[in-house]
């Protein structure tokens, strides 16, 4: 087994992927299609519109790959269980994400797994079987009145 | 006129011009005398947070829709990705907007992410992406989230999650301004067209305020939503904001614009919002062009690809 693993799991046409964050465009990305990498953080950019996190991957060649994927925008992120310091460099984590359809190394973000195996959700699509993460405020764009302890 | 006629086809299916003749009037008074009869009882001050685990909730208080509001079916009803949430751009028949020639030609000139004619990230050309103002309507009709409202004897203030913008809504019984050649008339002074326009309220009843403006930006600084339709200096909008009950909100929303459309069309038909907790502490969500280009930068293009192409609309 290499040290890197590529699930490429093209699941078909059961995903369910509600235009729920269509900031930027949902054409360009395949939303029937999930791949999972296993790879180190190289940056975790909070920031709007969308948070970025890009990470590396060694394909079989032990070659390092880039990819930048997409997440949620910081508002979602929160109810999400996110924060700007959850990430950092170097932090081995499984990305599942949808694609670019045209190949190039970009996707947007269902899951995170972090170092810890806590799984988080990052905003787009979704997973069969279902793997959000608490909390879950069931609906993106706001904080709770907790966040500001009185 | 243009827009009474609106809320009765929207509403109620009607569309044969000689019922509209008899019906839409009697509609009109209809609709701004509703109010349900538990609705009328007034308590002010009650513009707490909504009572979770209450069989009911309370009573509409008078002339208030003051509170933090988010879309009742979860933020994902607000955002309106394809476009406006009446008149989606799916392609449907029912969804055809009655676009004039120019509002038919500067719908072509946008280039949408989304929509039916939705382009590739790298070939939008929308406003909003360059982190201009969003404007006004589409604060309404696009990205709808928790929405603060705090209001006085003269104003109603909305404070609207989605690019940190606010807008002010007099409701001290000003006149609307009068749109004239180059923007509006206010008085004798002739004022100049702002990206949220001139807005005036009036209570039609005790729980319902209805907002109009004019004086908005043109269709080179604008649009009506992400699927790119058109708005022009001509635009007269209505908005209904109709407190169901105490932890209930209806928005409702009417383009008016003879540029652009050849009738009055609803973009928003009572869209449901829900009163949250008063400490809620919005978050903030705004464009920042730094971010925005390394955006673009590392997903935007490369996700366009560069064999990609424009298509063709």
């Amino acid at each position: 087994m290499k040290r890197f693993m590529v699930l490429a799991i093209a699941v078909g046409a059961l995903m369910v992927s509600l235009p729920l964050f269509a900031h930027h465009g949902n054409a360009a990305f395949d939303a029937a299609k999930k791949l999972s990498l296993k790879g180190t953080v190289t940056d975790w950019f909070w920031a709007n519109p969308h948070c970025i996190l890009e990470f590396d991957v060694k394909d079989e060649k032990d070659q390092v790959v880039h990819w930048a994927t997409e997440t949620s925008n910081p508002a979602d992120m929160v109810n999400r269980g996110w924060g700007k310091l959850t990430l950092k460099p170097g932090d081995q984590v499984t990305v599942t994400f949808e694609p670019a359809k045209n190949g190039r190394q970009v996707g947007r973000v269902i899951e995170v797994v972090l170092p810890s195996g806590q799984k988080m959700s990052g905003g787009f699509g979704s997973l069969e079987g279902g793997t959000q993460t608490a909390p879950s405020a069931g609906a993106a764009g706001g904080s709770k009145s907790s966040d500001y302890p009185k | 006129m243009r827009i009474v006629a609106a809320i009765a086809g929207a509403c109620c299916g009607v569309r044969s011009p000689a019922v509209s003749v008899v019906v839409l009037p009697v509609l009109y008074i209809a609709v701004l005398t509703s109010c349900p009869a538990s609705a009328r009882a007034a308590r002010p001050g009650q513009s707490g947070a909504a009572k979770e685990h209450n069989a009911s909730p309370a009573a509409a208080p008078r002339h208030d829709i003051s509170g933090t509001w988010e879309p009742a079916n979860g933020v994902g009803d607000g955002i309106q990705a394809t476009g406006v949430k009446a008149m989606p751009a799916d392609g449907k028949p029912e969804h055809q907007l009655p676009y004039t020639p120019l509002g038919l030609a500067t719908l072509k000139s946008h280039k949408a992410l989304e929509g039916v004619d939705a382009v590739l990230p790298g070939f939008y050309n929308d406003p909003r992406d360059k982190c201009e103002p969003i404007g006004f309507p589409r604060l309404d009709l696009y990205n709808l989230r928790q929405t603060q409202i705090l209001q006085n004897e003269y104003k109603v203030a909305i404070l609207y999650e989605y690019g940190e913008t606010w807008r002010v809504i007099w409701t001290d019984g000003r006149e609307l301004p009068k749109l004239v050649e180059g923007g509006v008339q206010v008085g004798k002074e002739i004022r100049e067209p702002r990206y949220y326009g001139y807005s005036v309220g009036e209570w039609v009843d005790d729980t319902t305020l209805v907002v109009r403006t004019v004086g908005t930006m043109g269709e080179d600084k604008t649009w009506m939503d992400l699927a790119g339709r058109p708005v022009s200096d001509a635009l007269n909008v209505e908005e209904r904001f109709h407190r169901v009950d105490h932890d209930h909100l209806e928005l409702t929303v009417m383009i008016d614009d003879p540029k652009m459309y050849t009738k009055p069309w609803v973009a928003m038909n009572k869209f449901p919002m829900k009163l949250q907790d008063p400490h809620t502490d919005v978050m903030e969500m705004y464009c920042s062009p730094s971010e925005l280009e390394r955006f673009n930068k590392l997903i935007g293009n490369p996700a366009s690809g560069p064999d990609s192409k424009a298509p063709e609309r």
